[in-house]
């Protein structure tokens, strides 16, 4: 079994693993195998696109956070230029889950903030598993309030499985961190886009993905507390995660439904794994269209549409 | 039956059923200190325990009448009530839960919000219904928030909240989440109109409600022995793998971390925040005298 693939990805890495197989002979020995390659190759198409076009709620959360899912840097070394990271919160420390610095979005700068993710154990380590801690947060304020001084769009990439449940974070006030963030992202003058690229991790997401178009990648979820951790509040049962995934509505398409995101944001056949070039390329696209109409919009105007967005978010009965 | 009755029965046959003529809810225990306590006595005392000060939880609606002057009491909001737009349902549904918490407190969702006098300073409080499922934040919770504090705005007035909440509403899931930034972007217009907003955080404040509203105060005010946090002690456990400090996310470890700007004793809140409130809004003292014919005798000691 290939741990780079999920259960229900298997198939595909079997054909995969053969395809590449059959390469190897044909370059060994000589022998013509490109007939037999496409056609393997146009199977596996066949199949990925079968399998994707009915993926289960639960199936598009597990993509969600697959091993293989390119991460916030992945991004900006695609489509940014001049990344200079800034780092540290100035007065705890610089926390290397969430990231931030200034960079180049197709010419114009730009403040990029986001989650980051390790890749090896080593950086998973380092990156705390893409958890933030209260600096974490306190460097994304810093960064955002600089950039409205200085008139610089906000792109933020959302990809945490929450902020950090630690004792070092309740000590330095994780929740007064997420709460200013909140209370000061409502309000400042500059557009902001917000992306989940990844998992959208309840109130740890949010804490960065407060803005004017939340968009959201194709197979990315965005939820209020993991399917894993519903189901063992609700069902008394982490296996019900599966249940929960479905109950809540967290992939983008039930989100969009419900008018609570904006934009999605179409991944490669397979997802975004399977094609980070092409991925990145969409998701270039659609930030570049949002920020042009964005920055067609008087600044004063444009916190007053974010903020009866904002005031309109909820659902109940009137009598 | 005992051995000795089995072995001399009573001559006097009395009647059992006349040792349970007290009325149940008379009388309640502390579950700290276990003293057995008058209910009027602990009513006086606003379900603090007179033996060791306990703060015990208190339902939203006895928490804004205690504490807000008796007269000009208005509620907002009242016409609000949940819906359940995701259908959801685990091993009940939804709507059965609501209609259960629903009779179960006699209110509609887990937050109260009234516009009324503390001393006589006009004000907008709120109070959670820990009872409500919790006190979890839905729609309801959110949009009651924003109504209350629109009035403190367009009234020009001070908004007071009293947290009890274990966070977000699953079952409401991320139109759940999405109150988190509804009731912060209404605290950034109200301080953008000068207002002053006091929190008050009660036992307990978790999760969502504590990592947005609750800890925006320009004045943070914990309860004694509350326990506040963004994760549950239960979680934070399972993730550091070692067992937490004695008096982890309570009041005290608050105060000491800079969270919270001070402890105070519920049977003071009235007087201090009133105290609090003249000074933001840069106010004169209030009259002694005024302060003292709105007292209510009981604590004069």
């Amino acid at each position: 079994m290939n741990l780079n693939f999920l259960e229900f990805e298997q198939p595909i890495a079997e054909l995969d693993a053969k395809i590449d197989e059959l390469h190897h002979v044909g370059k060994d020995t000589n022998i013509n195998l490109n007939e037999e390659v496409i056609k393997l190759q146009e199977k596996c198409q066949e199949l990925t696109s079968s399998i994707f076009s009915s993926l289960t709620d639960w199936q598009i959360s597990q993509l969600s956070r697959h091993p293989k899912r390119p991460y916030t840097l992945d991004y900006i070394d695609m489509i940014f230029s001049d990344f200079e990271q800034l780092h540290g919160d100035r007065v705890f420390g610089d926390d290397q889950a969430m990231i931030g610095g200034l960079a180049r979005f197709n010419d114009r700068p730009v403040m990029v903030i986001g989650q980051q993710k390790g890749r090896d154990t080593k950086e998973k380590i380092e990156r705390n598993f893409g958890m933030p801690r209260p600096e974490g947060y306190r460097k994304a304020l810093r960064l955002m309030k600089m950039a409205e001084r200085f008139k610089l769009p906000i792109l933020t990439f959302i990809d945490t499985p929450g902020a950090y449940p630690g004792v070092d974070a309740e000590e330095r006030g994780q929740s007064e961190a997420i709460a200013r963030n909140l209370y000061t992202m409502a309000n400042l003058k500059t557009p902001i886009i917000c992306t989940v690229i990844g998992e959208g991790g309840s109130g740890g997401a949010l804490g960065i993905g407060v803005g004017d178009r939340i968009c959201m990648l194709e197979y990315s979820t965005y939820s209020v507390i993991s399917p894993e951790g519903c189901a063992s509040i609700l069902w008394k049962s982490a296996d019900k995660a599966s249940e929960a995934a479905e109950a809540m509505k967290i992939t983008s398409n039930s989100l969009k439904e419900l008018d609570l995101i904006d934009i999605i944001i179409p991944e490669p056949l397979g997802g975004a794994h399977r094609d980070v070039k092409m991925m990145g390329k969409n998701l270039s696209n659609v930030l570049e269209q949002t920020l042009v109409e964005l920055e067609k919009i008087p600044v004063d105007e444009l916190v007053e549409q974010r903020y009866q967005r904002l005031m309109q978010f909820g659902d109940f009965e009137t009598c | 039956m005992s051995w000795f009755e089995k072995l001399l029965p009573a001559r006097i046959r009395t009647d059992g059923k006349s040792k349970h003529t007290v009325p149940e809810g008379v009388w309640s225990k502390c579950p700290v200190c276990q003293a057995v306590l008058y209910s009027p006595e602990l009513d006086r005392h606003i379900n603090v325990c007179p033996k060791c000060t306990h703060h015990l939880r208190i339902g939203a609606r006895k928490r804004l009448e205690t504490f807000l002057d008796q007269e000009t009491r208005e509620e907002i909001g009242t016409e609000l009530s949940p819906s359940d737009p995701l259908k959801f349902r685990d091993s009940k549904k939804y709507k059965d839960r609501i209609s259960q918490a629903q009779k179960n407190t006699g209110e509609k969702d887990a937050l109260l919000a009234m516009k009324g006098q503390v001393h006589g300073i006009p004000l907008v409080a709120c109070a959670f219904e820990f009872k409500f499922m919790g006190g979890s934040m839905g729609s309801v919770v959110g949009e009651r928030f924003v109504r209350a504090a629109n009035i403190a705005i367009d009234n020009h007035i001070p908004l007071v909240c009293f947290s009890a909440s274990g966070g977000a509403r699953m079952q409401e899931a991320l139109f759940s989440l999405m109150q988190m930034s509804k009731t912060s972007a209404i605290l950034n217009r109200l301080n953008r109109k000068g207002l002053p907003f006091i929190s008050v955080l009660t036992d307990p404040t978790m999760g969502g409600v504590s990592a947005s509203l609750a800890m925006l105060g320009d004045i943070n005010i914990a309860e004694p022995n509350a326990l506040i946090g963004f994760a549950g002690p239960r979680v934070i456990e399972q993730t550091v793998r070692e067992t937490l400090p004695e008096g982890f996310q309570r009041s005290e470890f608050l105060l000491k971390h800079g969270v919270v700007d001070m402890i105070v004793d519920r049977r003071e809140m009235r007087e201090r925040i009133a105290s609090l409130l003249t000074m933001l809004m840069n106010q004169p003292v209030p009259g002694k005298q005024a302060l003292a014919v709105v007292l209510p005798e009981d604590d004069a000691d």
